[in-house]
């Protein structure tokens, strides 16, 4: 135990930064994720037909397809493409779009559970329809993703350890390079998992109080 | 964006990505077999009077469900042989896959028990089975009728997440398809056609799953 503090304290700074990469990469990731989402969903519900189609293909394919691949596609496929990005910058545009899939169905599905009529009451009142969903829609849909767009958080966390595969140097990377000087392996990795762990149990108990509240008031 | 779509290269091993297809698979069907049976003890215990259990299951669900996939396959793959316990890569990967996928399906079946209707658990016990007897024949059946939905849903993300296989070398499909990346440089091809055979695959399932809820009427 006192060796591992003292290879901890050595490697201190490095985990800091890879800790400091991860939560920074997860919140620009789910930044861009929800209003991709908020877009993503008004469209599934709202848009017609022929709009509607892509943007229904856009979410099946990101979530028929594992995040691992969505990873190394935005990593390998922008050089091709004549885009430089840097490998965070990769991770962090397949985190987004992969969470921007997930918040579209999380805002489609709330939007679908408010009843009809609520739309026709705004209508006969003289409301525009950007006014209905401002001021109608989106204050009771966003609401009621709350709880489930704090999960997408707690799964974005999680998916940006794959981010370690292609170079990029979040928690877990900076551990494996630590690990690689030092050979503790199982101390290490435990540490890591205790941060993953710690951080994303704060968010579910968040997660979870807001919903109690949240529910109370539905 | 000079880029024109070459598919030739990436047909040429396509064998070798279907040959992955099949390994994602079959790692998703074995985790999902074992982690069905932690599940349903998982399950039981977190419905169960005894507050040992009940918090026995908890933890385990909150410890695995709060861990990314991939510390828990490295953790398993490099950490257990310090500890003595030798597995080769397949076994540990399943072994990891089954723990993460216990810790889902507890929930789903932990729903599926609270899901079967009191009254028929009654009528079991009144018709003198014992507990064990009817939770075997009564709660049983009716729970994973009324978990199927769920349990697809789950089978199909650890299908998915077999691609994290990858990471300790299991040719799988996103390891095959990495390779023939780096060897042939057909990226979008690559990533495309790989892409496809997943989401193919998981729209397969589904349909499947539907098939087979309907076939069973829920109860």
């Amino acid at each position: 135990m006192d060796a591992f503090l003292a290879q901890l304290w050595i490697a201190r700074w490095p985990l800091f930064d890879g800790f400091l990469m991860t939560i920074g990469i997860s919140v620009g990731a789910i930044v861009f994720g929800t209003i991709l989402g908020c877009i993503v969903g008004i469209q599934l519900v709202f848009a017609p037909l022929w709009l509607r189609l892509p943007f229904r293909a856009y979410v099946d394919i990101m979530r028929g397809t594992p995040l691992l691949v969505l990873i190394l596609a935005a990593f390998y496929i922008p050089a091709v493409m004549g885009l430089s990005l840097s490998a965070a910058q990769a991770g962090t545009l397949a985190l987004g779009l992969f969470a921007g899939a997930h918040i579209g169905e999380l805002v489609r599905g709330s939007l679908q559970a408010i009843p009809p009529g609520q739309i026709e009451a705004g209508r006969s009142i003289g409301l525009t329809f950007p006014q209905i969903l401002a001021n109608v829609l989106l204050p009771q849909a966003l609401r009621t993703s709350l709880p489930p767009w704090i999960n997408t958080g707690v799964e974005l966390i999680k998916g940006s350890s794959l981010l370690s595969m292609i170079g990029v140097g979040e928690l877990l990377l900076k551990s494996q390079e630590v690990i690689g000087r030092n050979f503790m392996t199982i101390q290490f990795y435990v540490f890591a998992g205790i941060l993953y762990l710690l951080v994303n149990v704060t968010l579910d108990l968040l997660g979870k109080s807001l919903e109690r509240r949240l529910g109370a008031r539905l | 964006m000079n880029y024109t779509l070459h598919f030739g290269a990436v047909w040429a091993s396509f064998d070798h990505l279907l040959g992955g297809l099949a390994i994602g698979l079959a790692l998703a069907v074995a985790a999902v077999a074992v982690g069905t049976v932690i599940g349903l003890l998982s399950a039981f215990a977190s419905v169960s009077r005894s507050r040992l259990l009940r918090g026995i299951s908890g933890t385990y669900v909150l410890l695995i469900r709060n861990i990314p996939l991939l510390v828990l396959v490295l953790l398993v793959y490099f950490a257990l042989p310090q500890t003595g316990i030798r597995l080769d890569k397949y076994e540990s990967f399943i072994g990891s896959l089954a723990l993460y996928a216990g810790a889902y399906l507890t929930e789903v079946f932990r729903a599926g028990l609270l899901s079967v209707p009191k009254g028929i658990v009654e009528a079991g016990r009144a018709i003198g089975l014992t507990r064990m007897q009817t939770n075997i024949s009564v709660v049983m059946p009716v729970m994973l009728r009324n978990s199927l939905p769920s349990l697809g849903n789950t089978f199909i993300g650890m299908f998915k997440d077999s691609s994290i296989a990858a990471a300790i070398a299991i040719p799988e499909l996103t390891f095959e398809a990495r390779k023939i990346n780096v060897d042939t440089f057909r990226v979008v091809e690559t990533w495309t056609v790989a892409s496809g055979l997943y989401i193919a695959a998981c729209f397969t399932i589904a349909a499947l799953l539907r098939m087979l809820e309907r076939r069973f009427p829920k109860f």
